[in-house]
């Protein structure tokens, strides 16, 4: 009966004419070719244990996953003090706590949540991190890394853009031309060049626009860069919004007698924000994996991170740079991933109301 | 107009200006600071570094360059090796994304389910990441020239990048291709003559079979009676590397892979949204009136498809164009690496270059939309 049901599964799925069946095993073969030989590399004759180097020699050996493990705190916090390390993970946990309730759509307070989130905690996080309090003792930027430093960048990209973006987008879609053409150009602008290029400004022409005396290290400079590249983003998947509220809701709030921020406030932005949810989550993703871009002018981010360890010769081996990388690919992947299935299941929720 | 703050025409003209004025005082201030900031640092401004000698040697020249050539030379070296492999990128791409777009809505489990791994491991992962892969865990480690790998006879693959044998001209080349280009001119003017005819008079005529033979066989011919008119000069073994033959850089090989393999997830899941887009009912009303499969992908769900999927395309494309620069991480010489790397680093002329460089993305960005949206013109529904 069940081998029945297996042969007619098969005979629909797989093998439903001649030309489906030829396709089917020609992937069957690629599949095969390609599958086992990774398994075997990752897993079976791959290296599990050892101190240095030395273990991952040899001919026939794949993967060397020590390498991976002896690593785990650099790949973490970088050079950041290892002493100190608990004020990361409390800065990180503090945005956990306020991120968990924001992303399920039944807690309530999401406006207070929101506020925390964007306002307090980036503050407590800053003085936690960086420590340039009296009473706690300064780290400097240069010794923060890896994923913390991927972290700061795309949240900072984010969470500044965030309101920048929300300006632009109604500076575009307003009436008078003067601030239209401005948000335009702006906008624009920052869409049509590549985010290197505007990296390399950051880091090498941002420094003689500012004063003398002002000094800005690598890090701020970069995150000006990343936070006005990222809001010229956020800015056309918020006009998207704006352009989904039905004209009837502008109306109506003017016939009501609302001023033109009353009516934004609190008629067309609260409509508009929730229905380009999943739009904020994907530039989200699309900034977390744009961050990498950081190490080309000398920061070191999670992926530069990996590939300092990697010129490491206690640990260089032939199979190093493809262990490091497979590893890195697996982090951004399992954080891209689940974002993306986050903005699906809301885009769902959405249009939950469309579905009959 | 009276002056009052309750007139609406009043209050925007009054932010109008506002907006105008912070703008043009932000402008200045960056302006004069500038100014100060290159003044104190004895730093030159303007174009004229353009024209000195550049003094560095670049691995991949399109176009005639050596050392002693101008730092604006350099420029122009760099911007062609952007557009080749972004050009090359885009086609791939392009085509690689419509298979597993339409592999993804395939009937065959095996192939959907493929195409799906394939999109969602290949977007979730940073470009940048996917190039140091490519270029530092599988190129570099291959074997060096000696031991080459053989790809096809002639062609060889080694940690040297790709080697394959040199297409060179023949005394026939001009008769072969001026043959070439009449038959394809012949073909597109007998392809319009039979479409019209068959609108006129509704009858077929064999264009595909006649504008083959003409396409091969009147270049054939000049081929069989003249002599071959192009020759493969094989590259040799030289001491350490091959010598001779056409080279492509290891750096090149892993750019044009990654841009292409990532674009091509993006553009996959584009195809699949704009075929899923044409409603269900439209390949039912074909298959009645009695079209083949073919017949209905090619004449119904296509032409309907693309008026969804080129926005998104064009937006696809440019991001392929913009990530191109991500080359200056592998070492391929493009705009990004030689000019607002190599060049800035030599001149320390900051301002000048990186508004070059951006300038140069912000024009191919503009001319590609502008020619995008004349494409998408002449898809969009015609109205009555």
């Amino acid at each position: 009966m069940t081998v029945n049901a297996a042969v007619k599964w098969l005979k629909r799925n797989l093998f439903s004419s001649w030309w489906n069946g030829a396709l089917t095993l020609l992937v069957l073969y690629i599949v095969w070719s390609a599958i086992p030989p990774f398994l075997d590399w990752a897993i079976v004759h791959a290296v599990w244990s050892g101190e240095g180097r030395e273990a991952c020699l040899g001919p026939g050996k794949g993967a060397c996953w020590p390498f991976i493990f002896a690593n785990l705190d650099q790949f973490a916090y970088g050079r950041y003090p290892a002493e100190l390390r608990w004020r990361v993970d409390l800065a990180f946990l503090l945005g956990l706590a306020g991120l968990v309730p924001m992303l399920i759509p039944r807690v309530p307070a999401k406006l207070w949540n929101l506020g925390y989130l964007v306002v307090a905690w980036p503050m407590i996080a800053i003085v936690l991190i960086a420590g340039d309090r009296p009473g706690l003792v300064g780290v400097d930027t240069d010794l923060w890394g890896g994923l913390l430093v991927t972290l700061i960048v795309a949240i900072t990209g984010i969470v500044a853009s965030f309101p920048l973006g929300i300006l632009l987008a109604l500076g575009r879609r307003s009436e008078m031309p003067v601030i239209r053409t401005l948000s335009i150009v702006f906008i624009e602008f920052w869409r049509g060049v590549p985010l290197v290029t505007v990296l390399f400004m950051a880091s090498v022409m941002l420094p003689l626009f500012l004063p003398q005396g002002v000094h800005l290290d690598n890090l701020l400079r970069c995150l000006v860069g990343v936070a006005l590249f990222s809001s010229a983003y956020m800015a056309e998947v918020v006009r998207g919004g704006l352009q989904a509220v039905p004209r009837g809701q502008y109306e109506a709030a003017r016939a009501l007698g609302l001023s033109y921020w009353q009516t934004m406030g609190l008629i067309v932005l609260p409509q508009a924000l929730r229905s380009v949810i999943p739009g904020i989550v994907n530039t989200f993703i699309g900034l977390f994996k744009d961050t990498t871009l950081v190490l080309i002018v000398g920061l070191f981010d999670f992926l530069g991170q990996v590939r300092i360890q990697l010129s490491d010769m206690h640990w260089s081996t032939p199979q190093g740079a493809a262990t490091g990388y497979v590893f890195a690919a697996l982090v951004y992947w399992v954080f891209c991933f689940g974002m993306s299935r986050y903005s699906v299941f809301m885009e769902k929720r959405l249009n939950a109301g469309q579905i009959r | 107009m009276r002056w009052s703050w309750t007139d609406p025409r009043m209050r925007a003209l009054v932010w109008q200006v506002a907006a105008l004025a912070a703008t043009l005082v932000t402008l200045w201030y960056f302006a004069a600071m500038a100014h100060q900031n290159l003044a104190r640092q004895h730093i030159a401004t303007g174009f004229g570094f353009l024209d000195n000698t550049a003094g560095f040697g670049v691995v991949q020249t399109l176009i005639p360059y050596s050392e002693e050539s101008s730092y604006g030379r350099a420029f122009l070296v760099g911007l062609c090796n952007t557009l080749l492999v972004a050009a090359l990128g885009t086609v791939f791409a392009v085509m690689l994304g419509f298979v597993v777009g339409v592999a993804r809505l395939s009937t065959n489990w095996l192939i959907a389910r493929l195409a799906t791994v394939y999109v969602e491991t290949l977007r979730n992962i940073p470009l940048l990441l996917q190039l140091f892969f490519w270029y530092f865990a599988i190129l570099q480690p291959l074997p060096g020239p000696r031991d080459s790998l053989t790809l096809l006879p002639g062609i060889f693959l080694s940690n040297r990048g790709i080697v394959m044998p040199a297409v060179e001209t023949t005394p026939s080349t001009a008769a072969f291709v001026l043959c070439l280009l009449t038959a394809i001119a012949a073909a597109i003017f007998i392809g319009r003559w039979a479409k019209a005819r068959k609108l006129r008079t509704g009858e077929s005529f064999p264009t595909l079979i006649v504008n083959a033979v003409i396409i091969i066989g009147l270049p054939g011919l000049v081929w069989l009676i003249a002599s071959a008119a192009f020759a493969l000069a094989p590259p040799v073994m030289g001491k350490f590397n091959f010598e001779g033959g056409w080279r492509v850089l290891p750096e090149f090989l892993a750019l044009l892979l990654g841009l292409t393999l990532y674009t091509a997830a993006f553009i996959a899941e584009i195809v699949r949204a704009g075929i899923q887009s044409v409603g269900r009912g439209q390949t039912e009303a074909a298959h009645a009136l009695g079209l083949s499969s073919g017949q209905t992908l090619r004449l119904v769900t296509v032409p309907q498809a693309l008026r969804v999927i080129v926005p998104p395309l064009t937006s696809q494309i440019l991001n392929l164009i913009k990530n191109s620069s991500l080359a200056v991480a592998i070492g391929y010489p493009d705009l990004v690496s030689v000019f607002a790397g190599t060049v800035l680093n030599q001149t320390g002329q900051a301002i000048e270059v990186i508004a070059i460089t951006m300038a140069v993305y912000l024009i191919i960005s503009l001319a590609i939309s502008f020619a995008m949206n004349l494409y998408n013109a002449r898809v969009a529904i015609v109205g009555r």
